[in-house]
């Protein structure tokens, strides 16, 4: 009988333990399907005027948590997000620097987090007068554009002139008066439509630069809706808000701020030079034409240009553009919490992120994936080191021709090589992914660089009326 | 007549418990759509939202016209279909719900030989003259290396 009541026992437990994981399977699976529908708890209202991304992250948490996360800082093999002096790691670029802020401090940029707080920061800004136009890529700005535009007589009504206004007379402030106009740096709503959610460019130098780039003849494979509109009837202005897909607004957000620029003109207006089109040389033709120069390099008194970051441009010429991959698809790709799909809003390199960046298109080993990415990175590089040697060696041949006496008319040429061979050697050094983006466009703008300062030399030698080195003989 | 009673009780009782575990797992069954598995619907596989990025692709891939995900991921003879269904099903189950697994997920190389096997199912006859002694055991060149984007579609 006690037997019997054992059994009885046993199976009761037994079948309430059973019972209770059916029951935590149904819970998981309630879970699951909760989270595959993918529910928005609207608990702020949003509009134009929200700035602080913790208000967005309200109702966006999982996206906000990657996006407090670009405060990381780790480094990569050919960069990352430590804010190193790369003055200190390369000292050549001081030499090619010289007479230039970027001589006096060129820090490795740190992530998003930091874009603002570190332009307080640097040296450049510190040590030199920068106009407002800075702003427009350090910070949150949009609404404080629509604010002057407003303060210079521009309606409501009309949003995009008002836009424009305002940016002219913020970028014609000066950097610390414009500075206390804005608190944030860049935030959900410089790239989401409030309402809506969907992506969208709201910098006026993308929307200016880009509607350039479409009147321009350059060739555009990778976006397929400059290409459509460019066999339109072109009744308006190519506007990337209402044009572009999805998948372009995917780079084109990226593109806002990623790019080349200068400020034109007494009024700083911030400018993309893309009305030749966006290659190295099409943008230098830009500023030959308009006359343009950075600076003056003391040693060799060649009008010089300093690249910023041109990461569209060098992107635009890759493979994986050609191919249809946006920015966020590799530094920003889709991650999955629980049966939620999300872009990671930590935006960083993919060599941090190889798994998720790279796999989910190269069925292959991540150690696989990161050694080709880091081949092209170390091939970039080794030619970039020549770039930088070939054109330190015209420099110091204009030294010494200026120092035999040579005319002006005498150094012309070789200034003009100067400005070629470092224009182009500073394109990919500055821009962000060490050749990546476009290897063999890397390589080739590389190749030109080394070829322009050799010639540099030569004509330099020529200038002081030195016998240039003997061909050999053949 | 007490003794009999006596049993009864806790008959009555097991056999309640019993009943209980099958209402709730016969509830719990239904609420996951298991039954749903059991089709070859391929709308059961994206019950689990995994699938929902190869699902979307297929419906804009150049297949979905011609087959569903069984008919290219599962074998065509019923034992073996019912146990290759079954082995996988019980771990994906399990993978997703202690949330263990690859990311992004890669099909197995037992997985990866049904594939090949229905590409020579339907195109075998075509493709007698390139590939006369079917796949190559061992051999990873197969079928969708190339024609990556047949089933799935444009995944982006």
């Amino acid at each position: 009988m006690l037997e019997r009541k054992g059994v009885y026992v046993a199976t009761a437990l037994l079948v309430a333990a059973v019972t209770v994981a059916v029951l935590l399977l149904m819970q998981n699976i309630a879970t699951r399907k909760a989270e595959g529908e993918q529910v928005v708890f609207r608990i702020v209202d949003l509009d134009e005027t929200t700035i602080d991304p913790a208000q967005w992250g309200k109702n966006f948490p999982r996206q906000y948590d990657g996006y407090r996360r670009t405060v990381d800082v780790e480094r990569t093999r050919h960069g990352g997000s430590e804010a190193f002096q790369r003055l200190d790691a390369d000292p050549r670029w001081r030499v090619l620097f010289r007479g230039y802020p970027f001589g006096v401090d060129y820090r490795e940029e740190r992530g998003h987090a930091y874009m603002l707080s570190d332009q307080d920061m640097t040296e450049r800004v510190r040590e030199f007068r920068q106009p407002g136009a800075c702003l427009q890529c350090h910070s949150s700005v949009v609404p404080t554009y629509r604010d002057a535009g407003r303060k210079a007589g521009v309606p409501d009504g009309q949003p995009f002139e008002q836009l424009m206004k305002g940016f002219e007379a913020v970028c014609a402030m000066p950097y610390a008066d414009a500075r206390k106009l804005v608190s944030y740096p860049v935030a959900c709503v410089d790239c989401h439509d409030p309402g809506s959610m969907h992506l969208r460019v709201t910098r006026p130098g993308f929307l200016i630069g880009i509607r350039d780039l479409a009147r321009s003849e350059t060739p555009a494979p990778h976006l397929p809706s400059v290409e459509r509109w460019r066999r339109g009837s072109r009744a308006s202005e190519y506007d990337p808000n209402t044009m572009a897909s999805r998948q372009e607004m995917r780079s084109f957000v990226c593109g806002q701020c990623h790019v080349e620029y200068y400020f034109r003109g007494p009024g700083k207006l911030l400018t993309y030079p893309w009305s030749h089109g966006i290659r190295a040389e099409q943008i230098e033709a830009y500023y030959d034409e308009a006359g343009f120069k950075d600076w003056t390099h003391p040693d060799t008194g060649a009008p010089v240009l300093k690249a910023q970051h041109p990461e569209f441009e060098m992107w635009s010429q890759g493979i994986h553009a050609r191919s249809g991959v946006a920015c966020a698809d590799c530094h920003m790709p889709y991650m999955r919490e629980g049966a939620i799909k999300i872009s990671d809003h930590h935006v960083r390199s993919p060599l941090l992120n190889v798994s998720r960046a790279c796999l989910s298109c190269h069925p292959y080993p991540e150690a696989e994936m990161r050694s080709r990415a880091e081949a092209i990175q170390d091939r970039t590089q080794a030619l970039l080191v020549r770039a930088e040697e070939a054109t330190l060696a015209l420099i110091g041949e204009i030294q010494k021709a200026r120092q035999a006496g040579s005319s002006e008319e005498e150094l012309k040429a070789a200034r003009d090589l100067h400005r070629k061979a470092e224009w182009r050697l500073d394109f990919v050094a500055a821009e962000n992914s060490m050749g990546f983006h476009a290897p063999q466009e890397a390589a080739r703008i590389l190749a030109e660089a080394i070829d322009y300062a050799r010639q540099g030399e030569v004509a330099a030698l020529r200038a002081a009326r030195l016998p240039p080195v003997a061909p050999p003989s053949r | 007549m007490v003794k009999t009673s006596a049993a009864v009780v806790p008959a009555l009782l097991v056999s309640g418990l019993m009943g209980v575990l099958f209402g709730v797992g016969g509830y719990t069954f239904h609420y996951a759509r298991g039954a749903s598995y059991l089709s070859d619907d391929p709308r059961a596989c994206v019950n689990c939202h995994i699938m929902r990025d190869v699902y979307d692709g297929w419906q804009k891939g150049p297949h979905h016209a011609v087959a569903v995900c069984n008919d290219c991921h599962a074998p065509h003879t019923l034992l073996a279909k019912v146990l290759v269904k079954a082995e996988n099903g019980f771990r994906h189950s399990q993978k997703f719900t202690f949330q263990s697994f690859h990311e992004p997920i890669r099909i197995r190389p037992k997985n990866a030989r049904v594939l090949q096997d229905n590409c020579l199912r339907c195109h075998g006859e075509f493709l007698i003259a390139i590939a006369p002694h079917g796949t190559v055991p061992g051999d990873d060149v197969n079928c969708v290396r190339c024609h990556a984007g047949v089933g799935h579609g444009p995944t982006r």
